[in-house]
């Protein structure tokens, strides 16, 4: 056990003694390994496949070497260039709404005085989160029907109903809307928390100083609360290839191809449905490495401009 | 995750009493206003889906073919539910979802559980490279074809493990949970260790105990997300019989959007359409309601969770 010596700080424990002393710690840690190996990091390895001919039934990492092959045949693919046109526009337009709501939501939130408002408000906004994406997909299709209540209330005023799902043009706000419905509300937690912390003499100066409630939100809250903004920016920009998969695959459909088929959903559609997994893990190894691209060149920005980062 | 040290310090503190001045203008009275307005409007628009779900659900086929049911419930009657809950098939998914959120959320906590103290650690040997192995698959993943081929060649086809173990292990969870190990006072272990425990000894009856808020939080954040989950489901899963209430649901939009769109035009789309309307509605409502009753007790669980995982981690 460990408190039987104790550690001498600042040096390494040898490993033979780690290893002895701690060795029932060490046992916990391989169940655990183990998942990460082949779950996480096997797979990692797995995209060998995208350089190499892969037969169903056959290795795991293919049968033989073709080089750059199915690179070529993407990047030469009209296809991939308009998934991926519509990956980085589905991924900017929720970065841009998805991220600065939550922080407007809780800035407001924030001058609520009255604590059952504001408590029932927290709650409602939060429920969107807890729901299966399929039941928000389900939902969305139901008042997007062209019985449903948005052509409801399009008919009130007179104009005629849209297959909304069924228009291309249509598709991106629909999307970007839900998302918004769906985490808005829980986005404003970790601002809320960083809300509390900010020091109430802070306010104190600023109004002696002669700053009215805008200017104190403006130069008091909000720079309390950047931390916080910064790192949920990273991880936002870290998530903006993977756009909301999912969902997608549940609320496209043919018709709304033009603008809704993302990178991933094509590779779904190539890989799954169409069984040619080397093409589509090389389109995912691009995916993937532009995806780390991003969040460590944000990251590496942060840390220069504003001294925050996520490591 | 996140290097914010300041915030940890008045993270307790109430946000209550501003010290912002002595009475407030004219203008922020104004905005009070506004305020509660704009919260208001927020709290409409969240809830206006479910209602107008419900409404849908209680309502007659011809009423909503006519896009007449918006809120209120019209011609009502329950025949929709009866038709959803002797469905066998139904009852046998949500079964499935049972079935595969107990099995994968016992798997998840327990592994996380201990993964999460051996992390938290300080002393420990190589613990720096055992955060950095699940910290990068955060940001790094192999990818979704790939996983594709070793589940299947693992001959996980068809069964739980499709489920539970690609993803047994949340790399947030597993931070939020090194976060509260390391907040533990470390005396009651050194205590533990002087009476003769060993580390097994310790976890079980000395860290757990005393961890209870915590792994109750884990199994909350897991059998939500696994009770929510339908891709892999939908991906490994081949017989009816084994899928769970998402794909269940899944299946019966899908199968309405296809007949949309091979069937007529618009708006004078078929019988089998409209009547998948209510049933939808009735499908979605069954499938909401379990989340919706446990919501009240559940919810500051996971605020809470969030937030230590983000102060801390």
């Amino acid at each position: 056990m460990s408190l039987a010596s104790p550690i001498p700080r600042g040096r390494r424990t040898p490993w033979r003694r780690a290893l002895r002393r701690d060795w029932q710690l060490y046992s916990l840690a391989v169940l655990p390994l183990l998942f990460f190996l082949t779950f996480r990091y096997l797979p990692m390895l797995g995209n060998m496949i995208a350089f190499r001919r892969f037969q169903p039934g056959g290795s795991l990492f293919g049968e033989y070497w073709t080089g750059l092959r199915y690179f070529r045949l993407f990047f030469t693919d009209p296809t991939f260039w308009n998934v991926f046109t519509n990956t980085l526009a589905l991924g900017a337009l929720t970065l841009v709404f998805c991220f600065p709501l939550p922080i407007v939501l809780a800035l407001l939130l924030n001058e609520v005085r009255n604590r059952a408002l504001k408590r029932f408000v927290q709650s409602v906004s939060y429920l969107p989160h807890f729901l299966s994406i399929v039941i928000v997909a389900a939902m969305v299709l139901q008042l997007l029907s062209v019985d449903g209540a948005v052509n409801q209330m399009l008919r009130a005023v007179g104009g005629e109903p849209v297959p909304f799902m069924q228009q291309a043009g249509w598709f991106r706000t629909i999307y970007v809307s839900s998302e918004v419905w769906q985490t808005v509300g829980w986005g404003t937690i970790l601002y809320l928390a960083a809300l509390t912390t900010v020091d109430g003499d802070l306010y104190e100066a600023a109004r002696i100083d002669g700053a009215n409630r805008w200017r104190q939100t403006w130069h008091v809250t909000l720079p309390g609360i950047r931390p916080t903004m910064v790192t949920l920016l990273i991880l936002n920009i870290g998530t903006f290839m993977a756009v909301g998969f999912e969902k997608i695959l549940l609320l496209y459909n043919p018709l709304t191809y033009p603008t809704a088929d993302v990178i991933s959903t094509y590779l779904y559609r190539v890989g799954i449905v169409s069984g040619n997994l080397s093409y589509a893990a090389a389109i995912g190894l691009f995916e993937s490495v532009i995806g780390l691209t991003l969040v460590l060149s944000a990251n590496a920005i942060s840390r220069r401009t504003v001294g925050t980062s996520l490591w | 995750m996140v290097s914010t040290q300041p915030r940890t310090q008045a993270r307790t503190r109430q946000p209550a009493a501003r010290p912002r001045g002595p009475r407030p203008t004219r203008g922020y009275r104004v905005f009070q206003v506004v305020n509660a307005v704009v919260l208001t409007g927020v709290v409409v628009v969240t809830l206006y889906p479910f209602l107008t779900i419900v409404a849908r659900s209680l309502s007659d086929n011809a009423y909503i073919v006519a896009g007449e049911v918006n809120l209120v419930p019209r011609g009502f009657n329950l025949t929709a539910y009866r038709v959803v809950t002797s469905d066998p098939t139904f009852w046998v998914s949500y079964r499935n979802t049972v079935f595969y959120t107990v099995v994968a959320t016992l798997i998840s906590v327990v592994l996380t559980t201990c993964y999460a103290y051996v992390l938290s650690k300080r002393h420990l040997r190589g613990r720096t490279a055992l955060v950095g192995i699940a910290v990068f698959t955060m940001f790094f993943t192999g990818g979704l074809i790939p996983n594709y081929v070793l589940v299947t060649s693992l001959g996980l086809k068809n069964t739980v493990w499709a489920i539970a173990l690609p993803n047994a292990i949340n790399v947030f969870n597993l931070l939020v949970m090194k976060a509260f190990f390391e907040s533990l006072p470390v005396e009651l272990e050194e205590a533990a260790a002087v009476d003769g425990l060993n580390t097994y000894g310790t976890l079980l009856r000395i860290v757990l105990p005393l961890s209870k808020a915590m792994v109750a939080t884990m199994v909350l954040f897991y059998a939500v997300s696994f009770w929510n989950s339908w891709f892999a489901a939908f991906l490994y899963m081949d017989r009816q019989d084994l899928l769970p209430v998402t794909v269940y649901l899944r299946n019966l939009i899908a199968g309405a959007t296809d007949a949309t769109q091979t069937g007529g035009g618009l708006g004078s789309a078929g019988d089998v359409v409209q009547s998948a309307a209510t049933i939808q509605s009735v499908t979605i409502v069954l499938t909401i309601l379990p989340i919706l009753a446990v919501y009240p007790f559940i919810q500051r669980y996971f605020v809470s969770g969030v937030m230590l995982g983000a102060v801390k981690g």
